[in-house]
């Protein structure tokens, strides 16, 4: 286990440094990243090998959170059972659904690939800190509403944050573009024509109420 | 796939639907979206308790065992790990007691959870509880298993041969054998089925062998039907396993308190996951409360959810604290049900003008190695209802394999009869040349179409059916003649062919009951025993009620999702019977809740309540004169007590219905129904489905230009989300025709395609960005609203369009079994006739 994966805090997290941060943890790889292990828990029993848990600070829907986090532990591992984040779904464990996407610095990642300790001293959002303290909703959110977007909904934190991160580079997209630009997120009701109306809704909403 | 040039085209404008209604056929936003898109919205998973264990499954590593000694003592030693949950642990098969008083014997081949004879790879053997998932995970890691390994088979023709492996120790294929004195099939037993070595001579000449079945019926005259046909084909077609994959895992989190347990997991019912779970536990219903607010996604894998989640109930007892179990997508894969897999063989006489004169119909289901699926039955009924052959006989035979269970999954065996006879029909169409849309219309089911074997000298017959008019609809919607004239056309290696297919389903059932209660604020809350599985029928169906009572909905509450909540009988969501069944339900609701208002009326201010009609939040003399508010009538409500507050239910309602107008007793006008509306026939619903592909024949690969669905579903109660099933049941098809399978290792029983990666569902980019669909708004005639289900309709519609489609482009000789592939299409293209093994299971 070495010090140099956490204090690096790469720009990007790619799936290298993803499982370079994994594998240094020492711990094992095939699994441990999207176990939940919280030490809180414990009773004050001794743990079976060195997995130390490091007290870090990180940034999420513009409040500085402390929190205890292993070396191998996932961001969407921190958000869902240490921070109380449960909008953020995880529906494949790796990389393949795209329902645990929030975004890093407003670019969109899969929290389920991304290394906790990787995103300090970076701004995190998720589903949760889309609306307004005072309850109003983000264009991107009321332009589901408006359409009645999603059936079951697990997939749909995942397509908003997606949206709203696709949505910085290109205000005004096509149905074609939008589509491409959420394509990473598996809807498995299949509801892709009504998600679609409803996130373009969403891009009007947001071109709206910039413009006012 | 990509090379997509597509127009971009603005949506069509919705059609205007529920003319003369205020509520039904309208827009609205359902009361559980707001959590949903806030992140709010707990499912099972999100749910945590003060002091809960975490537990993880030891998994089958082999196809079919037993398992001879579990060494579990350096597990167990490991700090953090609390408890063991092995198949000895697990209460003895409840026997279930039906509400007319018979029980039916708990089947000695039923699936329980946990095993010490595992019959598929990845059943789970064990469980282990520990303080977090990563102890629970190790704590698996260190147990040690003794298994002896037993026979096992993978595809349904490998046990059917002469001398071939068996699945369960005591046979291979489902029988219902008649038991003596009784008048129909009893229940279902496993027993051995093997063909002679004559029947399989057709395999070598790619050709289903079709040895002796249990289960065959027949009605009309097959053999003047082929000998009068003017063409008759003899095809084989393999459909595929598709695991249901669900975003949503199996995830199950449960605790006791005073001797009652709490369960959290997602599941499409929630009133009738409640006895289904107090069974599997083998304890009292009055002792199972049950939370399932958001469930997410099941198309039939979680009717009333999986026995699985007993797991986390049983090791929270033996703990005595609360429990989670979260599955895992792998996990998901093996214990998360699929669609079985059918060989099937059709010999389909036509006219000349292309009526079916005569169909021969044989299928092999592939069940899995657990309880009896209905598929291979289903899919005999489903084609003899659409398309109305003059001379039927269907044979099936339901095979038990070692490969994950299966369950019924949207559309279950419509989708595999019709995926192997729509084939067979655009080709009869090209031989005969007569039109797609027109063969199809002249052998559409109409009005009280019949279907299925005779039954004392009888077919049954549909209520209604409307499928011409929406074939007709979605014809010209599409633009289908001038696309004709322009397909197939080549243009460079693309090659561009359109498709059209009928489908339909199950539509609705009835007898259930509904429940109300109008409190003294004049707010009403309907409670709600249906499932919130992402249909919207758990809010939609009281959109009916709220009309008869002429309330606006902003002062409707819909109470859903946990069974303290005093829930009333009500159907399982499956099937696609909720709207129609809950909607009927509703109705008798809402005019049981008018007549109460009325004689509260009429006691109050006189007269007859015959005399008083109720509509906008009052309840009024006809032509004026004294009324009163809902709210006031509320309050009367208590104060008269007896039938108007709850203290009396009507005496036919459900006992389930009976305790929860008990519960509710005194809080306003209680009023509860059962729906005991006429129905003549069967209620199905039909769509017409049509598409356009573009393959290009230099790589094989395809994507889909335009795609259409044209429903006769009844009337329309919720327009957005009926075009949410509309086009998601249809890419939930399209997904078995472009690229969804299981793969399995024959030699070792192993599953390939364990991931979304290997079995991929349409993604955004597999579907046209602008996708159609209509609905004919024609009400049923046999149902008090009108309207009928739609989940399962449109699936088969979804993948035959697209089969059809590209045989339009490609030719006939191209595939002989769903999915089609890039590699299908190169392989097949090149040689010049179907290149993949015509009948292997899994390939």
């Amino acid at each position: 286990m070495t010090e140099k994966t956490s204090n690096d805090a790469p720009k990007a997290v790619s799936r290298r440094n993803f499982i370079k941060g994994v594998i240094t943890s020492g711990v094992a790889v095939s699994s441990a990243g999207y176990l939940f292990r919280a030490s809180t828990l414990l009773h004050g029993q001794q743990l079976t090998g060195g997995v130390g848990e490091r007290l870090i600070t990180l940034n999420v829907n513009g409040q500085q959170r402390r929190v205890d986090v292993m070396k191998q532990e996932t961001l969407a591992s921190t958000l869902r059972y240490k921070l109380g984040l449960t909008g953020t779904k995880l529906g494949c464990d790796r990389a393949e659904c795209g329902s645990c996407t929030v975004l890093i610095d407003d670019i969109p990642h899969y929290s389920c690939s991304v290394l906790a300790h990787t995103v300090r001293g970076r701004k995190v959002m998720t589903i949760e800190g889309l609306a307004s303290a005072d309850g109003t909703l983000h264009p991107v959110q009321q332009g589901v509403i408006d359409e009645q977007g999603f059936q079951c909904a697990f997939c749909m934190s995942g397509f908003i944050m997606t949206a709203v991160g696709y949505l910085k580079t290109n205000p005004n997209p096509t149905r074609r573009e939008l589509a491409n630009g959420i394509s990473g997120c598996l809807c498995r009701c299949q509801d892709y024509d009504k998600i679609l109306t409803a996130l373009m809704r969403g891009a009007e909403n947001s071109r709206r109420s910039k413009l006012g | 796939m990509d090379n997509k040039k597509v127009v971009e085209t603005a949506k069509t404008a919705e059609r205007p639907y529920g003319a003369g209604y205020k509520l039904i056929g309208k827009n609205y936003t359902t009361p559980d979206l707001y959590a949903k898109v806030t992140g709010q919205a707990k499912y099972a998973e999100d749910f945590r308790a003060d002091g809960m264990l975490f537990c993880k499954l030891l998994l089958s590593p082999m196809p079919h065992a037993r398992v001879k000694r579990i060494h579990a003592d350096e597990a167990l030693a490991m700090p953090g790990v609390k408890a063991i949950l092995t198949a000895n642990d697990l209460p003895a098969p409840a026997d279930t007691l039906t509400d007319n008083g018979t029980v039916i014997k708990a089947s000695k081949w039923g699936e329980r959870g946990l095993t010490n004879e595992p019959v598929y790879q990845g059943e789970p053997i064990l469980a282990v509880a520990a303080v977090d998932e990563l102890t629970a995970a190790e704590a698996i890691e260190k147990m040690e298993i003794d298994f002896e390994p037993l026979p096992f088979v993978t595809d349904p023709l490998d046990t059917l041969r002469p001398g071939g492996p068996n699945p369960r120790t005591d046979g291979n294929v489902w029988t219902r054998p008649t038991a003596p004195g009784s008048q129909g099939p009893g229940a279902p037993v496993v027993t051995e089925l093997k063909w002679t070595k004559a029947d399989f001579s057709e395999l070598a000449k790619g050709r289903l062998p079709m040895g002796k079945t249990p289960d065959e019926w027949s009605y009309g005259d097959l053999d003047s039907g082929f000998k009068n046909a003017a063409l008759v084909l003899d095809e084989t077609f393999v459909t595929p396993d598709t695991s249901h994959q669900t975003l949503e895992t199996r995830s199950a989190m449960a605790y006791w308190q005073n001797g009652k347990v709490y369960i959290h997991t997602g599941t499409q019912s929630t009133a009738q996951t409640l006895p289904a779970i107090a069974r599997w536990l083998n304890i009292s219903p009055d002792n199972v409360v049950f939370i399932s607010e958001y469930t997410g996604g099941g198309f039939g894998s979680k009717i009333t959810g999986g026995v699985s989640m007993i797991i986390a109930a049983l090791l929270a007892k033996k703990t005595n604290t609360p429990v989670m179990m979260r599955i895992s997508r792998e996990e998901e894969t093996f214990i998360g049900r699929a669609r079985p897999g059918f060989q099937g063989r059709m010999k389909v006489g036509f006219s000349k003008e292309g009526r079916i004169t005569a169909l021969d119909m044989f299928v092999i289901c592939d069940n899995g190695p657990y309880d009896a699926v209905g598929d291979a039955p289903s899919s005999g009924r489903i084609v003899s209802l659409l398309y109305q052959p003059q001379a039927m006989r269907w044979r099936g035979v339901t095979v038990l394999t070692n490969t994950p269970p299966r369950s019924a999954q949207s559309s279950p065996g419509g989708l595999q009869g019709i995926v192997i006879i729509e084939p067979i029909i655009a080709k009869a169409a090209r031989k005969l040349g007569v039109d797609q849309v027109a063969i199809r219309r002249i052998n559409c089911p109409e009005g009280k179409a019949p279907f299925g074997p005779l039954l004392q000298g009888k077919q049954q017959y549909a209520t209604s059916a409307f499928l011409k008019e929406a074939l007709d609809r979605g014809a010209e919607q599409f633009r289908w003649s001038e696309r004709i004239a322009r397909s197939p056309k080549r243009m460079g290696s693309k090659v561009r062919g359109v498709g059209v297919s009928l489908s339909c389903y199950v539509g609705g059932t009835i007898g259930f009951d509904g429940l109300l209660v109008i409190k003294p604020d004049g707010r009403i809350a309907f409670q709600s025993g249906i499932g919130n599985l992402g249909t919207e029928s758990v809010m939609d169906v009281h959109r009916a009620g709220a009309e008869v009572l002429g309330v606006p909905w902003e002062k409707c509450d819909v109470v859903w999702g946990n069974t303290t909540k005093s829930l009333p009988f009500t159907c399982v969501s499956g099937g696609s019977q909720t709207t129609h069944a809950m909607t009927r339900a509703a109705y008798a609701t809402a005019m049981d809740a008018k007549k109460k208002l009325q004689e509260i009326a009429a006691k109050k201010l006189g007269g007859k309540p015959e005399q008083y009609e109720v509509a906008n939040e009052r309840v009024f003399r006809k032509g004026g004169g004294a009324g009163m508010t809902l709210a006031q009538a509320a309050k009367y409500a208590i104060q008269l007590g007896g039938v108007y507050d709850g203290h009396e239910a009507p005496a036919d309602v459900h006992k389930l219905t009976k305790a929860s107008v008990a519960a509710l007793a005194g809080q306003g006008l209680v009023a509860a129904a059962k729906d005991t509306y006429p129905r003549d026939g069967s209620t199905f619903s039909y769509v017409a489905s049509f598409a356009e592909v573009e393959v290009d024949i230099e790589t094989g690969k395809y994507y889909i230009v335009d795609f259409l669905a044209s429903g006769d579903v009844g009337t329309v109660i919720h327009p957005r989300a009926l075009g949410g099933q509309m086009l998601g049941r249809s890419t939930l098809g399209i997904g078995h025709a472009i690229g969804q399978k299981w793969v399995f290792d024959p030699h070792y029983g192993q599953m390939v395609s364990k991931r979304f990666y290997q079995s991929k569902p349409p993604t955004i980019l597999d579907v046209p960005v602008d996708m159609q669909w209509t609905a004919l708004d024609i009400p049923d005639p046999e149902t008090p609203v009108g309207a009928r289900g739609v989940g399962e309709p449109p699936v088969a519609g979804g993948c035959g369009s697209i089969l059809n489609a590209l045989s339009d482009a490609l030719g006939d000789e191209i595939f002989q079994r769903a999915p089609v592939n890039a590699d299908t299409i190169l392989t097949s293209l090149e040689a010049g006739r179907p290149m993949q093994h015509p009948l292997m299971a899994h390939i």
